[in-house]
């Protein structure tokens, strides 16, 4: 029996067998975009909402893909710069979308993207009491993420490093913190850039991954997206299973007892 | 008929005073699109669409579904 088989992720009161969320953004096509969701396995992704004109019917193959794809959608408020603005596109994406969901971003800085945490809190505090189901997207500060807990989110979603950058998981020590003391699900979201990266995440105990661009912006995004989809079901299998301590000396794996050509006179 | 100078998606635009939002949602060609409004900031329910009046100064935001990560 593969012990990782039965191993769901629960948001919210609902279950995922991936552990896999993507973005929709970036890719070249709707096709392209399809077949990454396709190849990464996943049963959620992200959106958004901009400003439309009616003369545009740019957005009807996006929705009919992502309606036909059978994914959970996970509308967020990405450029959102107060509270307010994010509360009010969260409520326009409860409406258009038929869900509580909401990938919450309150962005504080035009050059990192960084979450604005007093915002973010705000709008998580508002949100949660409106019915929404709200992942935040945060920063890896643990006082910010106990806060988030306790307004009522059941899950969070820190980043690794900024949005698109690539950088992977930037500060450890942050991370693992977060882990240790933490019990709600931990979603590394924003900032990943390789497969390695995101199974090194999934094997500090992280709950999940969401990443766009490092699918969307790869030369083959179907197939990095399938490189990234078995990245985290290894690290997650890895993390179940127990990794090993570290140690700074050697020990050997094969056994000294019964050494050939080996003398007691060491000759 | 006394006209109202607005702004739609920060672009002005103008309507006969006393429109209601969905005569402007169909006057604008969105009547029949997946989008969702919000006036001055505050989100406006489809329900409310028939009973909104629109003002004078009036900020009309109307968004779709976009790629977003």
């Amino acid at each position: 029996m593969n012990a990782a088989h039965d191993d769901a992720l629960t948001l919210y009161g609902e279950t995922f067998t991936s552990r896999f969320l993507l973005g929709t953004a970036l890719y070249s096509s709707p096709t392209v975009m399809q077949e990454a969701i396709q190849a990464a396995g996943c049963e959620m992704v992200t959106l958004g909402l901009r400003r439309q004109n009616p003369a545009s019917g740019d957005g009807d193959a996006f929705w009919q893909i992502l309606r036909d794809s059978g994914c959970r959608l996970l509308p967020n408020t990405a450029g959102c710069r107060s509270a307010r603005e994010a509360i009010t596109l969260a409520q326009m994406s409860r409406e258009l979308f038929d869900t509580p969901w909401i990938k919450l971003e309150v962005i504080g800085d035009d050059y990192n993207l960084q979450p604005d945490p007093f915002g973010l809190l705000e709008a998580a505090r508002e949100l949660i009491g409106q019915g929404f189901k709200v992942l935040p997207y945060c920063t890896d500060d643990l006082i910010l993420c106990q806060r988030l807990r306790d307004a009522g989110c059941e899950a969070l979603m820190p980043w690794g490093s900024p949005i698109g950058t690539g950088l992977g998981l930037m500060n450890r020590y942050a991370l693992t913190t977060l882990r240790q003391r933490l019990d709600v699900p931990l979603i590394i979201d924003a900032g990943l850039g390789a497969p390695s990266q995101a199974a090194e995440a999934m094997e500090m105990g992280f709950d999940g991954v969401l990443l766009n661009t490092a699918v969307a912006k790869a030369h083959r995004p179907a197939l990095m997206a399938e490189a990234f989809a078995e990245a985290i079901t290894a690290g997650r299998k890895a993390y179940l299973a127990g990794l090993m301590q570290q140690r700074q000396t050697a020990s050997p794996s094969t056994p000294t007892v019964g050494q050939p050509f080996w003398h007691r006179d060491g000759g | 008929m006394s006209e109202i100078t607005l702004r739609l998606n920060d672009e002005p635009a103008r309507l006969p005073a006393g429109t209601s939002l969905a005569d402007a949602l169909h006057t604008w060609h969105y009547a029949d699109r997946r989008v969702a409004v919000a006036i001055n900031g505050e989100f406006v329910p489809r329900s409310a669409y028939t009973e909104q009046v629109l003002k004078d100064d009036d900020r009309i935001d109307i968004v779709a579904p976009v790629g977003g990560g």
